[in-house]
């Protein structure tokens, strides 16, 4: 069976750069990777040659085996939805119209159906229904995301990326975001800093550093003491928490770098 | 407490009431000149020349031999402008972009002011003019591209760095030809043409931008899903399924067209391009299929009228057009970016 998303040899950069090379990738249809490493790693522009916003320097991405170069940009867009780190939306634009571009892909140019139910559906999956009349730049920056993450939704896509979604969240929308992105069923890839939300709220993770994929796999095997030190410089430490019987990874720096 | 829904003009209502002020504007507007005509006349003369009657009264010709043209021309050329404005603005998604940034319209007074001062294209006779500016507008349009495509790319931020620079380079051309003729009349003429004027007005001359504003305004009107989304950005676009690079090319051309004709029939107007859109945004939000006629019909309106004060200000003279706009536009864009919270593309 095909893998939902399969990343050959994929070699990327930004310019002609190459930042990351040789990553080799299989997803299952409904599986959760995130993707962890230093700042500079080349995190967001593997995510963007997986999404298919930059031409991978070498190998191939594929999408239920279709190579996503042979992919037109609508059918790509409709398999397939991205939720970037930085997006400034247009003033003045309703939550609902910005949730309403997600029908792009899906929309003829002559048709006079805009697909509101889709949009109706994506608003209600993220409990935004009341904020469909809100102008976007009224909105909080956890708000922002779940729009974005709505709009991923109204274009059908079973399969969301998204770059730091937890990003300028604060701790309880950072669980909330995770959770709803996790209760949604799609197949998810995500670049995420924060360790321990990766191991929580996804199945497998990817170690990008030292411009290579340094370990796949789920997330015990790859959050290892060796393999965290190794990419980051730190000590880890996971521990079981006193109530909940929850890991968490726990992290100091070097002995030698204590600053606290 | 802000109230969090902005206020939005019902779309329906607004455009049929601005469709009505148009069709009222049209004949009321060829009253107003340096010898005034009643609106009963004015209205007699319309219904008669648009039932097939000759043109036979001195009244009629008048109104509807030298006014009505100009008013028709204003009305497709303030629409023009504006939806050229619209074009320009979302392709670099910026709010300060005007249909003249792109370099086309000093192309155009480039041509138009080498068959004022050095008499070339005199063979055109009365279209001399008109086939300079297009004929100028046609190669600053392609350098402009050339140039931002050989340099990275149509990208927002290399178009617009292109186009001033070109542009600059155009005016100065362009100056350069007046400062040379030796007849101040060539100056003074050169300067009416640039600061726009509609003077000139023919009937014939009316088929070409009208058919150059309907073909954009169609095209415009399937295209404006992906105008939306361009204007999140590219990677957004792109994300959505938009040929970003395809469609930066196709709008190029487009304001190219536009600009060039608008421009050539009536000279560089400034300030509609600019304004309306924004005006047009305000009133029904920024997504293209509501704003677009919006901003058409606003700009016919308001170029109908502004060309009608050019007329009665210091008469029997024609005041240049932009100074109209510029002293009308200015106030009204300060009250724009005063507003509480309109923000096109940017933080500011």
């Amino acid at each position: 069976m095909n893998a939902h998303l399969e990343a050959r040899g994929v070699a990327c950069g930004r310019g002609r750069r190459t930042v990351v090379a040789g990553v080799d990738l299989r997803l299952a249809r409904g599986s959760r990777l995130a993707v962890v490493g230093p700042n500079g790693a080349g995190k967001s522009t593997l995510l963007r040659a997986l999404a298919g916003l930059d031409r991978p320097h070498a190998g191939e991405v594929r999408l239920d085996g279709i190579p996503l170069g042979e992919l037109g940009a609508r059918a790509r867009a409709r398999a397939l939805a991205i939720v970037s780190q930085h997006e400034t939306p247009p003033a003045d634009l309703l939550v609902q119209e910005l949730v309403g571009l997600g029908r792009l892909p899906h929309r003829s140019p002559w048709a006079t159906d805009d697909g509101q139910e889709w949009t109706e559906r994506a608003l209600a999956r993220l409990d935004l229904t009341s904020f469909a009349t809100r102008s976007v730049d009224q909105l909080s920056g956890g708000e922002l995301r779940r729009v974005l993450v709505a709009r991923a939704l109204a274009q059908e896509a079973d399969l969301l990326m998204l770059d730091e979604p937890t990003n300028h969240l604060d701790l309880r929308h950072q669980h909330e975001l995770l959770a709803t992105i996790r209760g949604l069923g799609v197949t998810v890839v995500a670049a995420i800093h924060d360790l321990d939300l990766a191991q929580r709220y996804f199945d497998q993770v990817a170690l990008v550093h030292g411009g290579r994929l340094a370990a796949v796999g789920t997330p015990e095997e790859v959050l290892s003491t060796e393999l965290v030190g190794a990419a980051f410089g730190v000590r880890s430490v996971r521990v079981r928490h006193p109530e909940s019987g929850r890991t968490h990874l726990l992290v100091e720096p070097w002995p030698g770098e204590e600053t606290g | 407490m802000v109230d969090p829904a902005p206020r939005r003009a019902p779309l329906v209502p607004l455009l049929l009431i601005a469709v009505i002020a148009l069709v009222v504007s049209l004949p009321a507007a060829t009253m107003f000149g340096p010898a005034s005509v009643s609106f009963s006349d004015v209205v007699e003369v319309w219904r008669g020349r648009l039932a097939g009657d000759a043109v036979t009264t001195p009244v009629e010709r008048i109104v509807w031999n030298i006014r009505a043209p100009r008013v028709v021309l204003a009305a497709i050329v303030g629409a023009g402008l504006a939806v050229a404005g619209t074009v320009v603005q979302t392709l670099v998604r910026n709010p300060l972009a005007d249909p003249y940034l792109l370099g086309v319209s000093a192309g155009a007074s480039v041509g138009a002011t080498a068959v004022i001062t050095l008499g070339v294209l005199a063979a055109a006779g009365t279209w001399a003019l008109s086939v300079g500016a297009m004929l100028g507008a046609v190669i600053a349009a392609t350098l402009v591209f050339g140039v931002a495509l050989a340099q990275g790319g149509l990208t927002p931020l290399r178009l617009v760095l292109t186009g001033t620079v070109m542009a600059a380079a155009f005016s100065a051309v362009a100056s350069y030809l007046v400062f040379r003729s030796s007849e101040p009349q060539m100056a003074q003429g050169v300067l009416f043409w640039l600061l726009g004027s509609l003077a000139r007005a023919s009937w014939e001359q009316v088929a070409l931008p009208l058919m150059v504003l309907l073909a954009s305004l169609t095209l415009l009107w399937f295209l404006r899903g992906w105008l939306d989304g361009l204007l999140s950005g590219a990677d957004v676009a792109t994300a959505l399924g938009v040929p970003v690079v395809r469609l930066r090319v196709l709008l190029f051309v487009l304001q190219a067209v536009l600009v060039g004709v608008m421009v050539a029939i009536a000279g560089g107007i400034g300030f509609v391009g600019l304004i309306v859109p924004h005006m047009a945004r305000l009133l029904v939000g920024p997504l293209h299929a509501r704003m677009l006629p919006v901003g058409a019909l606003f700009g016919a309106l308001f170029l109908v009228w502004v060309d009608v004060a050019a007329r009665v200000l210091a008469p029997p003279q024609d005041v240049p057009l932009s100074v109209v706009t510029g002293i009308v536009g200015a106030p009204v864009f300060l009250v724009l970016l005063g507003r509480r919270r309109y923000r096109f593309g940017g933080e500011s």
